[in-house]
């Protein structure tokens, strides 16, 4: 028999479902691998008083006859999610001591469909990152080594580094991520996982430390397209208490699953053949549209002819809305206090915020503090804005002549911690690819391709058109059933 | 009307000013959270999780503050921007939990509408209205709590405010005090803002500059949080007066912050370390525009009250008021409900000795009780029925004063008061010239100077005649009775 | 546009961060550097285009004035670093 922990999702749900095993049995496995992968660093808190109380729910449940939708199944949950009663950082300094009252709704959505949490995940401080190092409580180590014999720690990716570690290493069956620009498909992609951001919108964004509003979307981590679908199921769905959540009903995407991609058009934008891409990337990008043509879709050439600017939009605009989201951070009400002697409000603020954040946050603070301030706000932001309609125009066009994108996740396999500290530009780019979609609204999920010479992983992305997700999913599926990535990461932890 | 001139060392100046007057919109729970806006509550107690800017906290808008805005723009015969959008403004402060307050600076609900108010001299002027925008009013802070501390309560804090913004129309602090009143009653009429201002639902930011008459406009102050009519009047004429003193000194005015110290009557810079206001504005990213149906817009519009121009205007017109009877019955919405309540009871004929019996008799009691008219002892019905107890002769001029007195006191209905205390007055012919003959008969010397022409002691006469009928007798029986006796 | 330390310390100073002189001199070609990146925008055309408004087609939604929430001092102050008498308690602000 495999070990639980080999279990995804949906495997767990039905297993629990038949009787195979206790809720209880899967989550003590489940409390144990989290304990005994605490050199990866991916949990920033582990709560397993909390799957258990779930777990024992779900067996009562079972008994009786009333099992939910994600009952018996343990999840991550990346710290960007208040949970009620549970401390949670964002990863950052300036939120110490801070335990919310309150419940995000995803994850009272998932709690509701009875998942239980094993603990709180790391990241990247305040989801800004693509490594997972920006995080104030060290970095999270991916649990991939090279296959050259190289041990060097390498990133998991970010900003959901923790969840997709987890997910990877078998901590969980599945984790919350979140994605503002590739928050979730980047680090699924360097840890070999899967994962979707749903339309903007989708989810509710209620109780989520926010980064850049208008980007910030949730969305599930987990082994394979299916389990993505069940966890999206329970974590998407209308909330009054976000005026930029959708008030449309949940499709049954699991149900929904099909990979017969028969009459659907994929298209493969041209632009995103750039150079200084490694030639792997190009090849598993090569293999992922056999796989679809072999599935039964159509490919067709389109151009974005504004994807260059993606990158560039993006860093205007998230640093914008996150200079202000950010501000409520002061010490006055919650989390860090640093007063100095004699010191006045002002005084209070500007060390508690010069202790509090990060560098990479701050570089980002004083970002959009600039383009914001007097004179550059049109040459900057309202610029951006402009540049984000013309991006989300250029998918428009597109969906004219396709259903949806096929392109690679991330220009590069995952690399090594410290590999790219110096230089914040080298980091953004890797999010070349993540980036239109996000600021498009669009769902765009990553999937498993294959691995490089070095046994790293490598993802695929898909992206739909708004509201779209079954195609993504469908699609997703096919190349998993194509790929065969069965790839997992050695247990040196 | 004469212009507003400043005299200075070297010569004449004029003074402009513009008013950014904040009001605090009538709703049950605020701008964006479920919160309550009562005034009073417990520090803290009023203050849901979005308002104290919790992580994850976002904000939903309340329809009625959007209405309210929407029927304070139409009363003002402003255009709505049926497409708006909230903005951020962004800066630190104890009182602004979120570190930015949600506003709308590039497109706000209202645009230009105007105003026209009545100058002392009679004549009349139309202030212009730039926009009306919707925001979040701040928390509040207590500095003399503590020694080190200042104390913040956040009840205030995202209580749904309309910032109306006037053209720099204005050219003197009457013209400013008279668009004040004239804006606060027509809020109060519209029900938007109960206008207090001493519980701070209005106040003003005063902006003032001067210029030689003529001259293109000089640089402005802002003086803020400026909370009655009175100081917005007293600010201007300071701010006008320190500034043309500054420049004839050969100083120059600086554009900045300032604050009203009423106990010194004084105005001082705010920010003597002034860091650039650079509030960063821009769209707020948890919002989407607010878009509005024609049918919501034709709502507001349709639940609009009669306004206090256009009810003046019938009150003239159709009731038959003198101009001065009609100002000042719709100067206050609530003075104007309670003679509308009068009317219903008495029939519109009488309107116009209704309307003089208010100013003077009702008005008058008032004042000397120290009491605004919704707390009037007496209510409309009760003061109708007095009025018909004149009108049909049962009470004499000088009755109805005595009963009303009794009214004020018990809060009694006039009839029962006539009926219980015999104060009805008499007509009976007989009792009068009885009256009449005793008068006459002890004050011969009296008659016989009015007989010689000294026709003035008519009056004494009637006086007497009153007083021995204990102010009952009918005034027209004895002044008639009386000139047929005296011959 | 090149940041010079002048103005690393006046956005500092606006998004309330201390900064130290070490800070600043690392900041001000950081930040410029990616500044000077971002400006790349400026080749796009970008006539008649309006700035994007909402991400993804959905209308602002405005909620019944009723009061649903609030009369939870307890949770309001909970995590305060300082609280006193049901306040919030900060370094004394001078006005
Ligand atoms: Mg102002
Ligand atoms: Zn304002």
């Amino acid at each position: 028999m495999t070990a639980l922990t080999d279990l995804g999702i949906a495997a767990i749900r039905d297993g629990v479902r038949a009787g195979d095993f206790s809720a209880r049995e899967v989550a003590e496995a489940f409390i144990a691998a989290v304990e005994k992968g605490r050199a990866l660093n991916a949990f920033l808190v582990e709560t397993p008083d909390h799957a258990l109380a779930a777990a024992e729910a779900a067996d009562a449940a079972r008994a009786s006859g009333e099992l939910k939708p994600l009952s018996g199944v343990p999840l991550g949950i990346k710290d960007l999610f208040a949970t009620r009663g549970v401390r949670t950082s964002a990863a950052s300094r300036i939120l110490e001591g801070f335990t919310p009252t309150y419940e995000s709704t995803v994850t009272a959505r998932l709690f509701a469909a009875g998942a239980g949490m094993l603990g709180k995940l790391n990241l990247d401080e305040f989801a800004m990152g693509s490594s997972n190092e920006t995080s104030a409580f060290g970095a999270v180590r991916s649990p991939w080594r090279r296959n050259d014999g190289d041990s060097a720690p390498l990133a998991p990716g970010g900003s959901s580094g923790g969840s997709a570690a987890a997910v990877s290493a078998r901590l969980c069956p599945g984790a919350t991520g979140t994605d503002t620009g590739g928050s979730i498909r980047q680090p699924a992609a360097f840890t070999g996982i899967t994962g979707i951001k749903p339309t903007y919108g989708r989810c509710s964004r209620w109780g989520i430390v926010a980064f850049a509003s208008s980007l910030d979307q949730a969305g599930p981590m987990a082994r394979d397209v299916r389990d993505c679908a069940i966890m999206l199921e329970a974590m998407a769905g209308f909330d009054p208490g976000d005026s930029t959540s959708l008030d449309l009903p949940v499709p049954a995407w699991e149900a929904g699953l099909n990979s017969d991609l028969r009459g659907r058009r994929v298209g493969i934008p041209k632009e995103y053949r750039i150079d200084g891409v490694p030639g792997e990337i190009e090849a598993v990008w090569n293999r992922g549209i056999e796989w679809l043509k072999d599935a039964g879709a159509e490919i067709v050439e389109v151009s974005l002819p504004h994807t260059k600017y993606a990158l560039p939009t993006y860093y205007i605009i998230a640093p914008a809305e996150a200079s202000s989201n950010l501000a409520r951070y002061d010490g006055a009400r919650y989390g860090l206090r640093v007063a100095p002697d004699q010191g006045g409000l002002a005084d209070m603020y500007e060390a508690t915020r010069a202790a509090g954040f990060g560098a990479e946050v701050k570089r980002r603070i004083m970002i959009g503090t600039y383009v914001l301030s007097a004179g550059f706000y049109d040459a900057y932001f309202n610029r951006a804005q402009k540049v984000r309609a013309l991006i989300a125009r250029d998918f428009e066009t597109a969906w004219q002549s396709c259903d949806m994108l096929l392109t690679p996740t991330a220009p590069s396999a995952a690399f090594a911690l410290g590999e790219k500290g110096a230089d914040p530009i080298a980091m953004y780019l890797n999010d070349v690819f993540a980036v239109p979609a996000s600021l498009a609204g669009l769902p765009a999920m990553s999937v498993p391709g294959g691995l490089d010479r070095q046994g790293l992983p490598l993802g695929l992305q898909i992206v739909g058109k708004a509201l779209d997700e079954q195609t993504v999913l469908n699609a997703g599926l096919a190349i998993e059933e194509r790929a065969g990535f069965t790839a997992r990461p050695e247990a040196w932890w | 009307m004469a212009d507003y001139r400043i005299q200075g060392a070297t010569g004449e100046w004029e003074v402009v000013i513009g008013l950014e007057v904040h009001a605090q919109i009538v709703s049950q729970a605020k701008l964006f959270s479920g919160a309550a806006t009562a005034f009073g509550g417990e520090p803290n107690a009023q203050v849901s999780l979005v308002d104290a800017a919790m992580p994850g906290m976002l904000p939903v808008p309340n329809i009625e503050c959007i209405r309210q805005a929407v029927r304070t723009g139409l009363a003002l015969e402003a255009r709505i921007n049926r497409w708006s959008r909230f903005d951020r403004k962004n800066y630190f402060y104890a009182d602004l939990p979120q570190g930015y307050q949600i506003s709308q600076l590039y497109h706000p609900l209202v645009g230009e509408g105007a105003i026209t108010v009545d100058l002392e001299d009679g004549s009349t002027k139309t202030i212009g209205i730039e926009r009306i925008h919707v925001e979040q009013d701040a928390g509040k802070l207590m500095h003399d709590q503590h020694p080190d501390y200042s104390y913040v309560d956040l009840n205030r804090s995202g209580v749904a405010l309309m910032e109306i913004v006037s053209r720099a129309d204005m050219r003197s602090p009457e013209e400013a005090g008279a668009y004040v009143r004239k804006l606060r009653s027509i809020l109060r009429y519209v029900g938007s803002c109960d206008g207090n201002m001493e519980q701070g639902s209005m106040r003003a930011d005063v902006n003032v500059s001067v210029r030689r008459p003529g001259e293109p406009l000089g640089t402005r102050t802002e003086t803020k949080n400026v909370n009655s009519v009175r100081f917005i009047m007293a600010v201007i004429e300071h701010e006008a007066r320190r500034q043309i003193d500054l420049i004839e000194e050969g100083g120059v005015v600086v554009q900045e912050t300032r604050l009203y110290d009423p106990d010194r009557g004084e105005t001082r810079s705010l920010r003597t370390k002034e860091d650039a206001h650079d509030y960063r504005y821009f769209p707020d990213p948890d919002l989407l525009p607010l878009e509005l149906g024609e049918d919501f817009v034709a709502q507001c519009r349709a639940s609009l009250p009669e306004l206090p121009d256009a009810k003046r205007a019938r009150y003239e017109k159709e009731l038959g008021l003198p101009a001065y009877n009609a100002a000042v019955l719709t100067a206050e919405v609530e003075t104007a409900r309670w003679f509308e309540e009068l009317l219903v009871e008495l029939g519109e004929a009488h309107a116009q000795r209704a309307s003089n019996w208010v100013i003077s008799d009702l008005f008058g009691a008032l004042n000397r009780l120290g009491k605004g008219i919704e707390e009037s002892p007496v209510s409309p019905r009760q003061g109708a029925g007095l009025l018909r107890l004149v009108a049909d002769g049962t009470l004499s001029g000088t009755l109805a004063k005595q009963v009303f007195e009794i009214m004020l006191e018990t809060g009694e209905d006039p009839e029962r008061i006539v009926e219980q205390r015999g104060l009805r007055q008499t007509s009976d012919s007989g009792a009068i010239e009885r009256a009449i003959a005793d008068v006459l008969a002890a004050n011969a010397d009296k008659v016989a100077e009015y007989r010689g022409g000294k026709e003035k002691l008519f009056g004494f006469f009637v006086g007497q005649v009153m007083k021995a009928m204990a102010g009952k007798a009918n005034p027209q029986v004895v002044n008639e009775l009386l000139r047929k006796a005296l011959g | 546009m090149s940041v010079d330390t002048d103005t690393v310390r006046h956005i500092a100073k606006l998004a309330r961060i201390a900064v130290s002189d070490e800070e600043v001199a690392a900041l001000a070609p950081e930040l410029s550097n990616i500044l000077g990146w971002v400006e790349q925008l400026a080749e796009v055309d970008v006539e008649g285009v309006e700035p994007m408004t909402a991400v993804v087609p959905n209308k602002l939604r405005l909620r019944e004035d009723a009061v649903t929430d609030g009369g939870i001092r307890d949770q309001v102050l909970a995590n305060a670093p300082l609280a006193e008498h049901g306040f919030f308690a900060v370094p004394k602000v001078i006005e």
